[in-house]
């Protein structure tokens, strides 16, 4: 069984050695080897830009869920202030979602950076190497015969080869790296289609879907002992739970306050 | 020979590294085919700092080839396991 290091050497060499097979001409080879290093380069750049553009989306994700977890967290302090439980226990149990997400945002943007770095890293190597090639060319082209000058073409075109494969490499994970982000965003950004981080305020009384589905997301130990804390700070003499009603912050849909939560049970 | 660190670059080790540099290989590869995740990311540190304190870093505009190619250093304990089974990297 051939062990990594076997096997991707392997690759690398036959990559290599397939481009050389093509190879009537060497000065011609020379010049076309060049050529598609010199445009594969760009393709690297191309792909640096769109791990750049990855990365962008989900910092801009993060200032938002950072918004709402300060918004959130003012309006459970409000809430409690108010001695209305029901919604501060909403507004932290979205915000407590919010921070989720935001932690799994930042370890990702983390990664992406690091792959972002060594991209560049390889990148910049890779550049030096074509260049070293380019210089090499001329001087296989005025000073070997043929038979020569492919035994010298191949070893040179094996080092950028085998370069290019590399950046290659990093570039496919970095991609991978930005298809699994592409799902925590696009979760993320449900959320706020949906109205998740909304000014809580706003909701009346009653109980909704997302409130259903976020009771059952955020992590409800954590919701009551920051809850407790909070009442503790504010030194609020709250009412013990069943005191449902206590007035409004602000109730502008009327209606909807007044409106019980169909199910009746606690859920 | 030459040891390439996949992401990061060449180095220039001399011959007489390689027998340290098998054995430090076989321990990562035992480990992923014993499944066994743990010691996973400190042997496979082991073999690629190895690498990175016995070699000299080659210059960016060196065009030798790798006599050795190991994996980037951020390597999944799974990635490494579809290495050596299934079909890997190039069907046997």
């Amino acid at each position: 069984m051939a062990g990594l290091t076997g096997r991707m050497s392997t690759v690398v060499k036959a990559k290599v050695s397939k481009l050389l097979d093509r190879a009537e001409d060497p000065a011609e080879t020379l010049d076309y080897s060049y050529q598609k290093q010199v445009e594969q380069l760009q393709n690297v750049k191309k792909g640096i830009a769109d791990v750049v553009t990855a990365k962008k989306r989900l910092q801009m994700q993060e200032n938002t869920l950072q918004q709402s977890v300060v918004k959130l967290d003012t309006q459970a302090r409000q809430a409690v202030a108010a001695g209305q439980e029901d919604l501060a226990r909403t507004a932290l149990e979205r915000k407590n979602v919010a921070q989720t997400e935001l932690q799994g945002l930042d370890t990702q943007v983390a990664e992406l950076e690091d792959q972002q770095q060594k991209l560049t890293d390889s990148e910049q190597k890779l550049r030096a190497k074509i260049e070293a090639f380019r210089t090499k060319k001329e001087v296989i082209k005025a000073q070997y015969s043929a038979a020569e000058a492919q035994v010298r073409i191949s070893e040179a075109a094996t080092g950028v080869g085998e370069q290019m494969a590399d950046v290659g490499l990093a570039m496919q994970r970095a991609v991978d790296k930005t298809e699994n982000m592409k799902a925590r965003a696009d979760a993320v950004s449900e959320l706020e289609a949906a109205g998740t981080f909304d000014d809580v305020t706003q909701l009346g009384g009653g109980e909704d879907d997302i409130d259903r589905q976020l009771k059952q997301l955020s992590s409800q130990p954590a919701v009551d002992s920051e809850l407790a804390k909070m009442k503790a700070e504010l030194g609020s003499g709250a009412p013990p739970s069943g005191a449902p009603d206590a007035p409004q912050i602000s109730a502008p849909d009327a209606e909807a306050a007044q409106s019980q939560p169909s199910e009746g049970g606690e859920g | 020979m030459i040891v390439r660190i996949s992401g990061e670059g060449q180095y220039r080790l001399s011959d007489s590294d390689g027998e340290r540099l098998n054995e430090l290989e076989n321990g990562v590869v035992a480990i992923v085919e014993g499944a066994n995740e743990d010691g996973f990311t400190d042997a496979f540190e082991a073999l690629l700092d190895y690498v990175r304190t016995q070699g000299t870093p080659l210059d960016d505009d060196d065009l030798d080839a790798s006599d050795v190619i190991l994996p980037p250093s951020d390597l999944s304990f799974a990635e490494a396991g579809e290495e050596f089974t299934g079909e890997g990297l190039i069907p046997d």
